[in-house]
Parts: C-alpha cells; sequence; structure tokens
C-alpha cells in the first residue's frame, strides 16, 4: 500500500541527501586546499556553504509540513525527527569547514611553514566518517552508523597529537606562532566535525531501531590514546 | 496474550473471550488497567475493540446470541462471578457511548440524577448537590446552571456528550468506560471532552476505545492495541506511538493497513 506520506518522506529524503552530498564536497574541498595548497578550493567552500544553506531552510520547511500535516507515528516520525537533528548537524558541518577554508587562507599567506604529519591523516579519517555515516543514513544502516562512532575516538587522538606537536614546534619559535595556531584551529574545526558525524551517526541508529544511544557510558579509552 | 502495569491494577482481566454466536470477537485477552490513568483501546474497525470494553461492565452479554469467559477482576472482585448483579456492576463501571444518549424526555438535571433516583436516592437536597457537583465534574455546570430544567435533547452534540458523561459521573464509579466518545463531534467539542478526559482520571479510572490514533496519543497514559480480537501490543502509550516492539503495530499506527 502506497500512503500519501511516502510521497513526503521521500522528497525530504532526497532534499536531505542532496544537502548531505554538498556538505561532504565542502569538507573535501577544505581539506584539499589546506593539503594541496590549492586556493580555488577555498572558493569552492564558500560556494557550497551558500546553496547548504538554503537547503537547511528547505529540509526544516518539509519536516515542519510533513509533522503539521501528517501526524506521522512510529518509524515515520523518528526518520522525521533526525532528519530535523542531521539537518542542523549538516549545517554546522558546513560552517566547520568554511573555518577550515579560512584558517587554510592565513596559513597559505604566511611566509614560514610548519608541518604536521598527522593532520593529513585526521583528515582522511574524518573524511571517512563523513562518507560513512552519509552512506549508514541512506541504507539505513545501523552497523555502519556503529563504525562511525568508534573512528571518533581515532579523530580525538590524532587532535591531541597535532595540538601537543604544533606547541612544541612553536615554543621559542615566534615566527611558528600564526601557522601553529591556523593549524591547531584546523584540528580543532576538524574534531568538530567528526563530533556532528558521530551526532548523525546516533540519530541514523535512532530513525532505525528507536534506540537513543547518546549520553550513554563511554568505553574506556584504549591503551594507545592514553599514551598520546 | 498478557499485559500487566507496575502500579497495583484496578482491573484485571484475565483469559477474557467473547463470542457473537459462532463468530470468536475477543481471543485470550489478559491486560491489567492502571487506577487513576487513561487506557485506550486502538485498532482497526471489527477488530473487537468495542466488545472487548462492552465486556468490562457486562453489558456485551445484553446482545442476544452475545457470550463472554473469562475473569474481570474489579479491585480483586471477579464481576463475573456467580451471584454477581450486573446492573449494580454498570454503576461501578460507567460507559459513555459513541453517540451521545440522553434520555429524550427528561431534562438536564433528571438526565444527570437518573441513575441515583434508579438507585432509591429519594431525597432534593441530595440530588441537587451530586447534579452540581457531577455537571461541574464534567465540565458543563457553567453552560447550563441557568437551564437545569431544559430538555437535555436541547444542547449542542458536544454538551449532550458532556451530559451524557455527567450522567455516568454521578453515581461515582471508579472506571469509566469510554467507546468513541469524540467520534460523533466537531474539533472543538472533541478538544473540551479531551480536557475533561485528562481532568477526570484524577478520580476515575478511564478506559476508551478510539478511532483516532492522534486521540489516543494525547491523552492516554497506556495503549493496548488489537487486531482480529486479539490484544497485539500493550504499553505505554509514548513508547507505542514512538517505538512499538510489534511489527503489525507499527505497521497500524503508520496506516500501512488498517
Amino acid at each position: 500500500m502506497i500512503r500519501h506520506i511516502d510521497q513526503g518522506l521521500s522528497q525530504l529524503n532526497q532534499k536531505l541527501l542532496t544537502m548531505a552530498g554538498l556538505v561532504e564536497q565542502a569538507v573535501e574541498c577544505a581539506t584539499d586546499a589546506w593539503r594541496f595548497r590549492n586556493m580555488a578550493k577555498i572558493a569552492d567552500v564558500y560556494s557550497i556553504e551558500r546553496r547548504v544553506n538554503q537547503c537547511h531552510l528547505d529540509v526544516d520547511a518539509a519536516c515542519v509540513q510533513l509533522l503539521a500535516l501528517q501526524a506521522p507515528m512510529a518509524k515515520d516520525l523518528r526518520f522525521i525527527v533526525s532528519c530535523i537533528k542531521i539537518n542542523n548537524d549538516l549545517e554546522r558541518m558546513v560552517d566547520l569547514a568554511v573555518n577550515i577554508a579560512n584558517n587554510t587562507e592565513f596559513y597559505l599567506q604566511a611566509p614560514t611553514a610548519i608541518h604536521i604529519e598527522d593532520l593529513s591523516q585526521m583528515s582522511d579519517e574524518v573524511r571517512i566518517m563523513v562518507r560513512e555515516v552519509l552512506d549508514a543514513f541512506v541504507k539505513t544502516d545501523e552497523r555502519l552508523a556503529r563504525r562511525v562512532l568508534s573512528r571518533d575516538d581515532r579523530v580525538d587522538a590524532y587532535k591531541r597529537k597535532i595540538v601537543e606537536d604544533c606547541l612544541g614546534q612553536m615554543k621559542n619559535k615566534p615566527d611558528r606562532i600564526e601557522q601553529g595556531m591556523n593549524l591547531i584551529f584546523i584540528a580543532k574545526n576538524l574534531e568538530r566535525i567528526g563530533d556532528h558525524a558521530t551526532n548523525i551517526a546516533e540519530d541514523v541508529i535512532f530513525s532505525a531501531s528507536g534506540q537513543d544511544i547518546r549520553h550513554a557510558v563511554p568505553t574506556p579509552p584504549k591503551e594507545n590514546d592514553s599514551a598520546e | 496474550m498478557e499485559a500487566s502495569t507496575q502500579q497495583d491494577p484496578i482491573l484485571r482481566i484475565r483469559s477474557l473471550n467473547a463470542w457473537f454466536g459462532e463468530s470468536h470477537a475477543v481471543k485470550d485477552v489478559s491486560l491489567d488497567i492502571s487506577p487513576n490513568a487513561v487506557t485506550a483501546i486502538i485498532g482497526p474497525s471489527g477488530c473487537g475493540k468495542s466488545t472487548f470494553i462492552r465486556c468490562l461492565n457486562r453489558l456485551h452479554e445484553e446482545v442476544p446470541s452475545a457470550g463472554a469467559a473469562g475473569e474481570v477482576l474489579l479491585s480483586g472482585m471477579n464481576i463475573y462471578g456467580e451471584g454477581v448483579d450486573p446492573v449494580g456492576i454498570r454503576r461501578k463501571i460507567g460507559m459513555v457511548f459513541q453517540k451521545p444518549n440522553p434520555f429524550p424526555a427528561l431534562s438536564i438535571f433528571d438526565n444527570v440524577v437518573s441513575g441515583l433516583r434508579l438507585g432509591g436516592v429519594r431525597r432534593r437536597s441530595i440530588l441537587v448537590e451530586v447534579a452540581e457537583r457531577s455537571l461541574r465534574q464534567a465540565a458543563l455546570w457553567d453552560e447550563v446552571k441557568d437551564k437545569l430544567h431544559a430538555p437535555g435533547t436541547g444542547l449542542s452534540g458536544g454538551q449532550q456528550q458532556r451530559l451524557c458523561i455527567a450522567r455516568a459521573l454521578a453515581v461515582d464509579p471508579p472506571v469509566l468506560l469510554m467507546d468513541e466518545p469524540t467520534s460523533a463531534l466537531d474539533p472543538i467539542a472533541t478538544a473540551k471532552i479531551e480536557e475533561l478526559v485528562l481532568e477526570l482520571k484524577k478520580q476515575v479510572t478511564i478506559v476508551i476505545v478510539t478511532h483516532n490514533m492522534q486521540q489516543a496519543a494525547r491523552i492516554s497514559d497506556r495503549t493496548a492495541f488489537f487486531l482480529m480480537g486479539e490484544l497485539v501490543e500493550y504499553g505505554e502509550t509514548s513508547t507505542v506511538f514512538t517505538v512499538p516492539k510489534e511489527e503489525r503495530t507499527e505497521r497500524y499506527i503508520t496506516g500501512k493497513f488498517g
């Protein structure tokens, strides 16, 4: 039986997927701009952000319409509530990509450069998180969503390591402070993107199973994490 | 299926079965009803939900060829026990029907106190006091206090339904059954009845059959889903409507069948 609400849910899903694709692209452009010293990618991030902002409004409007007109229940209700939350996370993610683009702009203009190896690996990890969580959303794949959650610890560990390395390189070398601070900001913004991907993973799990795993007791940190 | 509540139940239903001739309308239902709570019974047409609540005050047996078996314990007493007077049971477990049914020849006042008079109460002061209290409980007093001796049938549909609720409340029942009490009413009258239900549950246990799932979601504490005479799922309303345990409940409340 095809229900009237199905058409609305499918349109909402499509809108959110379009938005998610743009956010993934923005994160890629922002990290590539830094990694390949490519100023053109920075402009791409700004232009994608404007499109994502419009999507943000469209998705919210679609959710409000469905709630008001269709009085959804059970799985339908959970899906729409999750979409509202994912919509906010995606909008924040693109803002963070813009922050990374800003930091990169300053970083690329500075005369001296410091190199932090882990930042490339961290951005790879965050990009995988973003890609996997969006896959999990598309396929309503609870297992994949849980895998995203487990990646967040690694991202946090990278950030801690990068901050330490930057501080080490900045010590007694004032000409490196601006560069170091920009890299710390980039790492911080990447970490926040990872956090939003984690939120989305939790929403995917809630939408799929009704299980609310937010604020669950965290698993103890792994030994190699605590050593860093 | 057997389902229970956390509080000591006011009604315990055990292995309840009901028939219309050969047709098995309610199949082995066991259920506990919490006191001072609203329990909603939902399910598609013909699933046995009205028959189920009509078994709770022995109204079902008034239908020719109808039969029931099992136990319904009201505060521990089996209403189907030997020698139990069904009329006495219906005083304790009142009922409000889909269509408002005030007695056509009686005034508003006489409608409200009809149960008391049948029970032998004659003293005017008691009747006046109970009429006012019941009409206030039914949130109708302010609208009718100046025309208590006008015919009950002269009121609007929503007012007539509240009059029927006042009539049921006048005999002070611990349990009130409501069989789709708002299905014949407009949205404003429906909202008034819903507000009233939420207010009344402080004093009375309410079991309500409704086709309107939003209504069940708005006003009930627990929801039971019936399908083809069986109790499929029974639980906290907030859980049943967001994370139902049974696939059949999920399919019904999301409109995939029914």
